[in-house]
């Protein structure tokens, strides 16, 4: 299918502090060197933050990743969840229109949308309100027919009661997401057939329509404060050493840390800028990316004879300095380096400059 | 039937506590770490011992499949990846897992990372589940926060990091290769085979991806047993499963059951059976819109496995049932199928870009009777041309729902054609 980007396009695009600061955190869940990985969910948290995807904003996130540019594009236009057009500034409303729901009436709520919001999908209706499109099986087919609106997932629909809540999101107001029927969430409508001893302490609402109400973003424009950042992988301290707080059967835990044979750390000798102001090209160590480079000349490493040098100690130094723990030795960076401060050649080196 | 106390997913329907502490309080994270100190090899002669086989589609054994990862790093890091990419028309069930039993999945991520030496695991989760993403999260944050993951994960000595990672609306990526691929920030399009992942996969490292159901039901299985697990279903189709059934029944629900369960007796015992009874059934899709449907005559006798619905030359698939009554234009219910493969073709087989939109088509013209008689020949005849030409098995999908209809339906779509030629309805037609 076609796809290209809109042809009015706003002048530039910039993340909230706190979405910008969101972005920053995912790149942290790859590898160094393969922070492109983190390029669906930022295009998508750049659409949640405009409501559509524009070309600044594509252009924006390629340079955060060192990606070029056409890659960054192949991606918005592969995925197709990417709204490549303005979408209604109230909500794009996506009715999953695949067989399930087919069969159950989805085709009604087409006739909805195009009765109500416009005749043509993605196109926005009269007061700019809203715009629709039929989407693929959206994965919720035990509650067809349904439709996804803004974050939320709108299932066992009727034509009616549909009709209703456009209107009520027209008002202003947010309906209440998930079963519309009086289901809690994917259970046999007339009463538990498993399970039974399970129904107590429940919430108000299953899963997905407690964070709904919870949060209440259902329709909203992310700027990245509705929910507090955690990025618990970034975290290398050893929970489970402290006491754990209710071991049944288990025998009272070992202190972990005994077990694994920590090295002293050490401080290598350190430079306070490189010498004769030429530093080596550290990205030639595999397993060293620009930011890891830029890590490295902040601690005062510059030159590949200074990581030669390093012993056990002064590994243990430099990791706890780094949030990448046991990449040194992983991607043999000592032996590299002492290779590389000879003059000679790695297999990885021998790639960056072809 | 399959009892309360045998059931894996003991929240499935998020009626009990979803926190950690509710999942403790239900078993699970019992002793995880103990089941870590038994060894890698342990692991996988357990899993391969039940006899559990993947529950992504492909049925492919769990343990061998993990067997193929290398014994001995080679100084790369090994990755777990979890196929999260829920898409296929019809499945609804590991939806149901992420956002009200989450603690199976992280569980069993470490369990079966651990199997296969990989520091790191990436669960790959559909982009249209944000709310099953927020959940999912919040459960990796509670474990993070109790020390069952990170650093010394649940005191087992092993250091383990479990990120989420999502996409943006592509079924393919539901193929491991192409999700491999997304999951490397590129287009999601398939990679040929071989390398296979486990030699060369995520990053050029070694990689086994595996289905979320497949990965959640690993820890109840290592704590009670391959053996128990094995008690289900017939030979060489052991276990529970995770039943999705939609489309015309009286209470469509996601549902745990043995495998190798009539299909009757899943409908009526779980989902109040066929709207207006049993003989109102006109056809099933046994599991998810890749297997070609089944007819009435043949639901009437069907056991829900992979070798049974293979010897109909259908499939257990995901386990995805979508049946229709006998008011579905069951053409009409193909037809949008063709669309949707049409719509999801990656686009890098020429058999498969240009068939999916030939196919799609002609089906086009035989849900309005607007076809010659032969075309139905030749729609067959294309439908074989796409089969087994593609890199991924998303041309197979596309192929096996339109041979399904017109090896059981052909009646249907004759007389369609009949009727908008002559203006006449043969008895057939007229029921």
């Amino acid at each position: 299918m076609l796809r290209r980007l809109h042809p009015e396009q706003p002048d530039s695009f910039a993340f909230t502090p706190a979405n910008q600061a969101w972005a920053e955190a995912q790149m942290t869940k790859y590898p160094e060197g393969r922070q492109a990985s983190a390029i669906i969910p930022l295009l998508w948290r750049a659409q949640e933050q405009e409501g559509w995807l524009t070309r600044p904003a594509i252009e924006a996130i390629a340079d955060m990743l060192d990606m070029a540019y056409i890659r960054a594009l192949e991606v918005a236009s592969f995925y197709f969840m990417f709204q490549l057009q303005p979408v209604g500034s109230v909500a794009h409303i996506q009715i999953c229109g695949t067989t399930s729901c087919m069969i159950c009436g989805a085709e009604d709520l087409i006739g909805v949308c195009k009765e109500k919001i416009a005749a043509k999908p993605h196109a926005l209706s009269a007061d700019g309100k809203f715009s629709w499109e039929e989407v693929e099986c959206l994965g919720a087919c035990a509650n067809a027919p349904m439709a996804q609106i803004g974050k939320d997932y709108y299932e066992d629909l009727t034509a009616e009661g549909f009709a209703a809540m456009l209107d009520d999101l027209a008002a202003g107001k947010v309906p209440t997401p998930g079963p519309q029927n009086g289901r809690y969430a994917a259970e046999p409508l007339s009463g538990l057939t498993s399970l039974t001893d399970h129904d107590s302490g429940k919430k108000q609402y299953n899963g997905s329509v407690q964070l709904a109400a919870d949060i209440g973003d259902t329709v909203k424009r992310i700027d990245g404060t509705e929910v507090p950042l955690l990025t618990p992988w970034l975290d290398r301290s050893d929970k489970t050493a402290k006491p754990a707080p209710k071991a049944k059967s288990a025998p009272a835990p070992k202190p972990a840390a005994a077990e694994v044979a920590e090295v002293a750390e050490k401080e290598p000798a350190l430079l306070g800028g490189a010498r004769d102001g030429k530093p080596d090209d550290l990205k030639l160590l595999k397993g060293v990316g620009p930011k890891l480079e830029g890590l490295l000349n902040d601690l005062g490493f510059y030159h590949f004879d200074q990581v030669a040098s390093w012993g056990p100690e002064e590994v243990s130094w430099v990791d706890a300095r780094l949030s990448f723990k046991g990449r040194i030795e992983r991607d043999g960076w000592i032996e590299q380096a002492k290779i590389l401060a000879a003059g000679g050649e790695t297999e990885f080196s021998k790639k960056q400059d072809g | 039937m399959l009892q309360d106390k045998d059931r894996i997913f003991t929240n499935i329907y998020g009626m009990h506590d979803r926190t950690l502490a509710g999942a403790k309080a239900r078993g699970h994270w019992d002793g995880t770490g103990d089941l870590i100190k038994k060894g890698r090899d342990w692991i996988i002669d357990e899993a391969k011992a039940s006899g559990l086989r993947g529950r992504g589609g492909a049925g492919f054994p769990t343990g061998l499949k993990w067997s193929f990862m290398p014994k001995e790093s080679d100084g790369r890091p090994a990755y777990l990846v979890i196929n999260a990419d829920e898409s296929e028309p019809g499945t609804c069930k590991d939806r149901e897992i992420m956002r009200h039993d989450p603690h199976t999945l992280i569980e069993g991520a470490l369990l079966a990372s651990f199997a296969m030496n990989a520091h790191a695991c990436y669960i790959y989760i559909r982009g249209e589940f944000i709310r099953e993403r927020e959940c999912l999260q919040n459960a990796i944050d509670e474990a993070y926060e109790d020390g069952l993951l990170g650093k010394n994960a649940a005191g087992s000595g092993w250091d383990f990091d479990l990120y989420l990672h999502h996409g943006a609306g592509a079924y393919i990526c539901g193929e491991e290769t192409a999700l491999l691929e997304s999951l490397e920030g590129k287009k999601g399009m398939p990679r040929m085979k071989p390398p296979f992942p486990a030699g060369a996969g995520l990053y050029g490292c070694p990689t086994t991806v595996n289905n979320v159901e497949s990965i959640a039901v690993i820890p109840t299985i290592l704590r009670r047993g391959a053996d128990w697990f094995a008690g289900f279903g017939r030979p060489n189709n052991a276990g529970t499963k995770l039943f999705g059934i939609s489309g015309h029944v009286v209470n469509p629900c996601v549902v745990e059951e043995e495998m190798s369960i009539p299909l009757r007796e899943l409908l009526e015992r779980h989902c109040g059976g066929v709207r207006g009874g049993w003989n109102n059934l006109k056809a099933v899709i046994p599991g998810g819109s890749s297997v070609p449907l089944l007819p009435k005559d043949i639901a009437d006798e069907a056991i829900m496995d992979f070798d049974w619905l293979r010897e109909q030359r259908s499939g257990l698939g995901t386990a995805a049932v979508i049946v229709m009554d006998q008011n579905t234009d069951v053409i009409k219910a193909i037809w949008r199928l063709s669309k949707f493969y049409k719509h999801e073709s990656c686009g890098q087989c020429t058999p498969c870009r240009e068939g999916t939109g030939w196919m799609m088509r002609v089906m086009d013209r035989l849900v309005t009777g607007d076809a010659e008689p032969e075309e139905i020949d030749m729609l067959l005849d294309v439908t074989k041309q796409v089969e087994g030409h593609t890199i991924c098995a998303l041309g197979d999908a596309a192929a096996w729902p339109i041979q399904g209809l017109i090896r059981h339906f052909r009646n249907e779509i004759e007389d369609r054609i009949k009727h908008k030629r002559t203006g006449r309805v043969s008895a057939v037609a007229a029921e």
